[in-house]
């Protein structure tokens, strides 16, 4: 009896250990000032959190070697969701209960950010979402910002394209992934608006092996004039060897989420000739010398490129202008005070970034328009910009 | 016949050719310990991304495609010697958790390794599509195809002609009649999750240059291993083929005529309705029950 | 002594309430209350499988559907029909069991791997629909759920929905052991030990199986319906197949058939991800390392393997000898 009593109170006060000591008693250190980021490094969209984190992991390493955000330490705390949402809300509490952070950066996935939003309000702190759905910045919520391009946007720019091209009738494959999913409705709303019709709309799960059923339908359809894809990572390259396979001429437009170098070296041949909005990042080099975006991006991809030896991904960039929104709000705010920074983002004019150039206000927590996107076109195993 | 039609049997072949390759290694395993094998999936990751990973560091693409399949066989080797072999004695559900246990560490150390991003082979014989009456596949197909038979036929060899292959067969009928003939029982655990490891990795192999491959992908292809092989009948060689086929045909079909939001779920309501008719599975023997 | 509280049924349940009832002190903020609700629902869900799993011997792959089946029938009825909560956490609960007993009818002959294959097939159907459906469940992304109101009573907070995950863990802990020792409970009992011999002995063998499925299932849905409105938010990874594999490894790590074991099995299952929150890789590997490890060293689970150690004459010995 007492043997049992003495190993359960040993497995409790273990298990308080573990816990407690993980994550140290909130004793904050005056000269830190700590980001708490909810990832998806795991699951469906491991391939958009993987680049978030490198991201932010090289910036606040950077800013600490010299010396810091006004002279604090830069603390970066983050934890994965999988890419379930529903462990977000869990995985929030903890960063902002015990680590008590000053700051959210994340949310991968739209879901994920949507299902943090409630405590973050509750808790007052600002909150940059990484994810792409026009739901998380309309209507702006006080505490939650956007750093993405709107999903919707993507189809403006696409079918702006297609429609100058005098092409109104396509076939759309998107992905059963939440970012397809939601993609997919807001394309389809963006369509009718624009008088694009969609005559072939089929989807596809981002783990298929093999997308040419769907396909075959679309290039056996007379009134598919091109082909638009709305995926990413692994989905949009099979559907992208699928399309070569078949060998359908057709045009070929991606979304945004297929604008890394990756894409073209898996994908192969097969990427030549595909057109997609990007991000001013991937085109850089093609900028005139005063754009203020140049230089910042080029910075950008040396750095990552160097450090991490592996392909730059239009997520890793939404990522470090987010950091620098955070940056320079704190500097204008000149502290680290949870109110006055979210005002400070709020205020944001003409901030410079590697997908855009950001001025927010009380009503646009997004402070980008279509005109951010540059559309490029793959060529020669390149993006270049398509006009 | 349709030139769509055409186009969807052709995928769907394709895809079931990768999907039989899976079932025969779950369901040589089952034959010859009667355990489903979780971690299968991971043997056809672990084949693609070896062999990806070699190529992407400079090692020639037949030598590095060697490589990767003696690497999954060295995993197969290791899980069976060192998590499925001391648990000889343990219950179903049991062993279900080791195996899925192996199969996390196996996913864990290859994120650790090799990272979280996408890998892709060289097609084996170009990437121009080959037309046949209005439809296409690629050359890579028919490689996934032929091979995929070769191995079918080679395993019949095996069990029919061999010494150690009737071992195997011998081992799965009864295990204790087996000892007593004079099979080595261990030996043929052994040799069989090897061979069903390089088999999966064959598969994964043969399918990186059409699917690319990443960390994560063996989980999927090893749920519909484990249906494909339901569906012919567990333990079933025929079994395995068939079921990889048809579950294949049956996709590519769903997606083509049906709707390709459900097609995922159409294995798996189909193995239901196969369960319910016929237990055993479509080519399975009819189970005998030990009291 | 050992044997006392070891045979006996209420030492257990004392030291349980007693725990529970003393964590809100100890636990220094929400998050450590968070993590300690999300034990209790492991904990309540794995008792729930053990029932099915520990006492009939059947296996399920695909138990969080039901768990999923509850939460989004909750989330689905309030939101877009504005049924009050506790209706919809009934109406889900009755729609999961006839479901169960349509299903239970018709899988539950079968056996070993072909039903494991066949809860996993249904459990992943499950996950399907809820993706797919977008209109109705918010698709992959999920859907936010309102609180939840009970005779006025409104929990809000982790600190007040404590206590109704704490009271529901100490009912069905309850629950599950009055079941076990009842005459039907035996009857379960016997299915896993022999099932030709349970219905030689005239036990409707079918008949249970179907009976604890289907309120194996039940439990899991109030309970899905409550995490539902708890969490405010639900996504269909809810009722997939990694939550429906981690209900198996709480059981089966805790022991079949022993319910503090599922307890045991719920604490690790949530302490664990915490600790190793932030190491992605590895985090994964531990988790492997620790599923196969205790597989195969304690093949019948840490708490039956621990009372079978305590109970063991050579122990007691080597007791003696060391006093």
């Amino acid at each position: 009896m007492m043997f049992v009593k003495k190993a359960m109170g040993t497995v409790c006060a273990a298990v308080m250990t573990v816990l407690v000591g993980q994550s140290p008693m909130p004793v904050q250190a005056a000269d830190t000032v700590k980001i708490g980021s909810v990832l998806s490094l795991t699951g469906g969209a491991a391939t958009l959190g993987d680049p978030e984190l490198k991201t932010l992991q090289m910036y606040v390493e950077e800013a600490n070697k010299t010396g810091g955000l006004l002279g604090r330490r830069i603390e970066l705390v983050h934890y994965d969701d999988g890419s379930e949402p529903a462990k977000a809300n869990g995985l929030i509490k903890r960063l902002l209960e015990d680590d008590k952070v000053d700051m959210l950066i994340g949310g991968t996935t739209t879901g994920a950010s949507m299902a943090i939003y409630p405590l973050v309000e509750k808790a007052k702190i600002p909150f940059i979402s990484l994810a792409g759905a026009t739901v998380i910045a309309e209507p702006a919520k006080t505490w939650m910002f956007k750093i993405s391009h709107h999903d919707r946007m993507v189809g403006e720019k696409v079918m702006a394209d297609m429609k100058a091209r005098g092409i109104t009738s396509i076939g759309m494959l998107s992905d059963t992934s939440g970012y397809g999913q939601s993609a997919r409705k807001e394309m389809q709303a963006v369509a009718q608006r624009l008088g694009v019709t969609i005559a072939v709309d089929e989807t596809f799960n981002t783990k298929d092996t093999d997308v040419t059923a769907q396909l075959a339908k679309m290039k056996n359809n007379p009134a598919v004039k091109a082909i638009f894809v709305v995926s990413f990572g692994q989905g949009a390259i099979v559907a992208t060897k699928n399309i070569a396979q078949l060998g359908i001429t057709l045009p070929h437009y991606q979304a945004h989420g297929s604008a890394s170098k990756e894409y073209i070296r898996l994908a192969g041949a097969a990427a030549e000739g595909v057109r997609l909005p990007a991000p001013a990042l991937m085109v850089a080099a093609e900028l005139p010398d005063n754009d203020p975006q140049k230089q910042i991006s080029l910075d950008y991809a040396a750095a990552y490129e160097a450090r991490y030896k592996t392909d730059l991904s239009p997520f890793g960039a939404y990522t470090r202008d987010a950091f620098f929104l955070w940056a320079d709000a704190v500097k204008r705010a000149g502290g680290f005070d949870k109110a006055k920074v979210r005002d400070a983002i709020e205020s944001t004019k003409g901030l410079a970034g590697t997908c855009g150039i950001v001025t927010m206000s009380a009503g646009d927590h997004l402070g980008l328009d279509v005109s951010a996107f540059k559309l490029v076109t793959v060529k020669n195993g390149a993006f270049v910009l398509a006009d | 016949m349709s030139s769509e039609l055409l186009q969807f049997i052709l995928s769907g072949v394709t895809l079931g050719a990768t999907y039989t390759l899976a079932a025969l290694g779950f369901s040589m395993i089952y034959n010859a310990s009667g355990v489903i094998n979780f971690a299968q999936g991971e043997f056809i990751m672990v084949g693609g991304m070896a062999a990806s990973f070699l190529t992407a560091a400079g090692v020639p693409l037949p030598l590095a495609c060697v490589l990767g399949v003696m690497v999954a066989g060295v995993i197969g080797w290791l899980i069976e010697r060192f998590a499925i072999a001391p648990a000889r004695d343990a219950e179903v559900a049991s062993i279900i958790i080791i195996t899925i246990g192996v199969s996390m560490i196996v996913r864990g150390f290859t994120e650790i390794l090799l990272g979280k991003g996408a890998y892709a082979l060289p097609h084996f014989s170009g990437e121009a599509p080959i037309a046949l009456a209005g439809a296409t596949i690629l050359p890579q197909s028919l490689w996934v195809l032929a091979v995929c038979a070769l191995i079918v036929a080679g395993l019949g060899l095996f069990f029919g002609r061999t010494r150690i292959g009737k071992g195997v067969l011998a081992t799965s009928y009864n295990r204790l009649a087996a000892q007593l003939v004079g099979v080595d029982v261990r030996k043929v655990l052994t040799l069989s999750f090897v061979l069903s490891a390089a088999i999966g990795a064959v598969g994964g192999v043969l399918v990186t240059p059409i699917a690319t491959v990443s960390f994560d992908t063996g989980v999927m292809l090893g749920l519909k291993g484990f249906v494909a092989a339901t569906l012919g009948g567990l333990g079933s060689g025929p079994g395995a083929v068939f079921g990889g086929l048809f579950l294949g045909l049956i996709e590519a079909l769903t997606a083509g005529y049906i709707s390709s939001s459900y097609k995922d779920a159409v294995p798996f309501v189909l193995v239901f309705i196969v369960l319910v008719l016929r237990p055993q599975g479509l080519l399975g023997a009819k189970p005998t029950d030990r009291i | 002594m050992t044997s006392l509280f070891l045979n006996s049924r209420w030492p257990g349940l004392a030291l349980l309430t007693v725990v529970v009832m003393a964590l809100p002190a100890i636990l220094p903020n929400a998050f450590y209350v968070d993590v300690a609700i999300r034990i209790a629902i492991l904990a309540i869900n794995g008792i729930a499988l053990n029932l099915l799993m520990g006492y009939t011997g059947q296996i399920s792959l695909g138990h969080a559907g039901f768990f999923g089946l509850g939460a989004y029938g909750s989330a689905v009825l309030t939101s877009h029909f504005g049924v009050p909560a506790l209706l919809a956490l009934l109406a889900s609960a009755a729609f999961t069991a006839v479901i169960a007993y349509g299903v239970g009818r018709v899988i539950l002959r079968l056996r070993g791997h072909y039903l494991a294959m066949a809860t996993l097939g249904l459990g992943i159907i499950v996950s399907i629909v809820l993706t797919n459906e977008a209109a109705w469940t918010g698709g992959p992304d999920g859907m936010a759920v309102d609180g939840f109101t009970l005779f006025g009573f409104t929990p809000s907070g982790e600190r007040q929905w404590y206590w109704v995950f704490a009271v529901l863990l100490v009912g069905t802990v309850v629950l599950a052991q009055n079941l076990i020792d009842s005459p039907a409970g035996r009857a379960l009992q016997a299915l896993h030990g022999s099932e030709t011999a349970a219905a030689v002995a005239g036990i409707s063998v079918r008949q249970r199986k179907i009976a604890v499925f289907v309120l194996s299932a039940t439990v899991s849905a109030v309970l899905g319906s409550l995490t539902a409105h708890y969490s405010g938010y639900v996504n269909p990874g809810l009722a997939g197949f990694l939550q429906s594999v981690e209900l198996v490894i709480i059981v089966v790590l805790g022991g079949m058939a022993s319910i503090y074991g599922s307890v045991f099995g719920a604490v690790i299952m949530g302490v664990l991800p915490q600790v190793l929150a932030g190491y992605e890789g590895w985090d994964s590997v531990a988790f492997g390392v620790i599923m196969a490890a205790a597989m195969i060293f304690l093949p019948r689970g840490v708490v039956p393997s621990l009372t079978a150690w305590l109970r063991s004459p050579n122990r007691r010995r080597g007791e003696g000898a060391a006093c």
